[in-house]
């Protein structure tokens, strides 16, 4: 490709991402947790090149403590992963999600899903991933994935979720 | 010349009559815990098309006096005399006889689309009329509006304060599971009535915010993929995204009195501070610099301060700055989390969400900070809103664990008369309109 197309693929791929990221949680959303191994719109999560594999082998989510944005060691772990498998797929875009608990207002919720969310894409930027290909956005805690109201659910709800697209070709 | 509190309270049930040496004037102080009694016999039918129109309006009147808890209304079954037209004379010893101490009679006839609804409020223990004789009309489809208004005028001639009723909310109705909660604006009356939905389900909206007059409304929206704030046009529901800074994310927004500036929330580089846009020149106005968060502003009735929630100190708390922006003091003092301050339209206090040991609470304080006072306290208690004239406050409860739910509730601002508002879905973050009358 040269510089133009590949100018013009990254647009098409943001605009992509942004496009697609509200609709995730519907009813018609790709369940991005379907880990049967298939030939989806996520591909085989045995194919290092698949958004399948990079959900669930490289990990798409950091999780982070109550009212903290800091990224944990173990969160490092996965982002440096994630680094590496965009350096490797130049072609996909990322939207950072970032999420918070039921325990705060809807407001701060979501100035602290915004600050996780940066947190994440920070150090993918430190890492060497092109700032242009990282948009950020909050739900704060508008959409938990654990539904019940206890510490067990809400570990897993203050999380960032990285979610990557690419535009179709066909 | 207003001779105070006529209305003793009642220590003792046994006393028959209650005291009064002086115009009937209820006083909305903490120390009203005894409802006045009142008895409105069912408002007289002009016509036979209007009965039934007749005991609706009678109703509704009934129902916004005596939710206010500061009124109870005598059952028909006690009256002594019987109210037969709008013009008899008044038999004030029966109405006496079974403690009335304020009688509304009334009159309702329809006329094709029309209706007009003619009253009278009287001190029974004076035995004179409280204020004049009023005549309301309106169309059939706003016969509730004249039922609120009927009742805003009983309840501001006995109180002394303009009433609340004849005006509306603006809610988020909820459906759907908790992990893909569907949210739509839905626009009603403050009693729960009328629910007219204003969006359909475009992904999230979150906190619509009235403007002071009622005709447009302010909400953030996941419409693009982002968190933008909308404002919509209540009469002909029209929603189009507010020019704001450029930033990743718009949010929290809110009118100042004027209805001329809009501050909100703008999220940059995962930083979110306070942002003014004056609607009219389209300039924008950075309002705080902190690398803290700064949000859920909400502005004086004298559009001179804006009190807002910041964790500059390490927790979210309260603080209070000019409308330019600059120094903000901290406001907030006692244990625990601090959010969703909002100014009392009569200036003198601002409520908020408190989280503290695990409960979320509603509750006030005076502009300094002092005497704070929790007015309620459950799992999660949010946004509080007030109403126009300043006595109550709706927020939203939402009950514990995967099949939580939220609903709206109101309280006085003196912590008495809880009640759910009945919505037709599960719903959360009301904005309190302005009386329309």
């Amino acid at each position: 490709m040269n510089s133009l197309t590949k100018i013009a693929f990254l647009v098409v791929a943001l605009t992509a991402a942004a496009c697609t990221s509200p609709n995730r949680f519907g009813g018609n959303s790709v369940d991005l947790n379907d880990s049967t191994g298939g030939f989806g719109p996520l591909g085989s999560v045995d194919d290092p090149s698949s958004p399948a594999f990079f959900n669930e082998r490289v990990g798409d989510r950091v999780l982070f403590a109550v009212d903290q944005s800091t990224l944990s060691a173990e969160a490092m772990v996965v982002l440096d992963g994630q680094i590496s498998w965009l350096m490797e797929n130049p072609d996909y875009a990322a939207v950072i999600e970032g999420h918070a608990d039921e325990q705060g207002t809807r407001e701060y919720n979501l100035a602290l899903g915004a600050r996780r969310a940066n947190a994440v894409r920070e150090y993918l930027i430190t890492g060497g991933i092109a700032a242009s290909r990282i948009q950020t956005v909050s739900y704060g805690k508008e959409r938990p994935i654990a539904v019940c109201s206890e510490e067990s659910c809400y570990t897993q709800n203050r999380r960032a979720v990285t979610v990557i697209s690419i535009a179709s070709l066909g | 010349m207003k001779r105070l509190l006529v209305v003793l309270i009642m220590i003792c049930t046994a006393v028959p009559v209650m005291a009064q040496n002086g115009p009937l004037r209820l006083t909305i102080t903490d120390g009203v815990i005894e409802p006045l009694p009142f008895a409105l016999p069912s408002f007289q039918a002009e016509s036979v098309a209007s009965v039934e129109m007749a005991q609706n309006i009678s109703r509704v009147i009934a129902d916004d006096l005596t939710g206010t808890g500061l009124f109870r209304q005598i059952p028909s079954s006690a009256f002594i005399s019987q109210q037969e037209t709008f013009t008899q004379a008044i038999a004030f010893p029966d109405w006496r006889a079974i403690n009335a101490q304020a009688l509304v009679i009334g009159a309702v006839a329809v006329n094709g689309d029309q209706v007009v609804v003619k009253f009278r409020l009287y001190d029974v223990f004076l035995g004179q009329e409280m204020g004049s004789g009023m005549q309301l009309v309106s169309s059939v489809s706003g016969w509730r509006r004249l039922a609120h208004r009927v009742a805003d005028q009983v309840y501001a001639r006995i109180t002394g304060e303009s009433g609340y009723f004849d005006s509306r909310v603006v809610y988020v109705a909820e459906s759907g599971p908790k992990d893909n909660r569907q949210k739509r604006l839905a626009i009603m009356d403050y009693d729960g009535a009328n629910v007219q939905y204003l969006t359909g389900n475009v992904g999230l909206v979150l906190a619509p915010r009235f403007s002071p007059t009622g005709d447009r409304v302010l909400y953030t929206s996941f419409e693009s993929g982002f968190p933008r704030i909308n404002v919509l046009e209540v009469a002909n529901v029209a929603p189009r995204q507010l020019a704001t800074q450029a930033g990743e994310m718009a949010f929290s927004p809110r009118f100042s009195r004027d209805g001329r500036q809009v501050i909100y929330s703008l999220a940059n580089g995962g930083n979110t501070d306070i942002w003014r846009t004056d609607l009219a020149t389209g300039r924008h106005t950075r309002l705080t610099a902190a690398p803290s968060i700064e949000t859920a502003p909400s502005f004086s009735p004298d559009g001179q301060s804006i009190v807002f929630e910041s964790d500059r100190s390490g927790s979210p708390q309260l603080y209070i700055m000019s409308a330019e922006g600059g120094e903000a003091r901290r406001i907030s003092s006692g244990a625990g989390r601090y959010g969703t301050p909002v100014w009392s339209p009569r200036g003198d206090l601002i409520a908020f969400t408190k989280q503290n040991a695990g409960r979320f609470h509603i509750g006030v304080m005076r502009t300094d900070g002092s005497e704070e006072r929790l007015l309620t306290a459950s799992f999660l208690d949010e946004a509080p809103t007030w109403s126009p004239n300043g006595r109550v406050i709706m927020f939203f409860r939402e009950t514990r664990g995967a099949q939580g739910v939220p609903a709206l509730y109101s309280v006085d601002v003196s912590g008495r008369n809880l009640r759910q508002v009945p919505t037709p879905t599960a719903a959360s973050d009301p904005s309190w309109g302005p009386l329309q009358n």
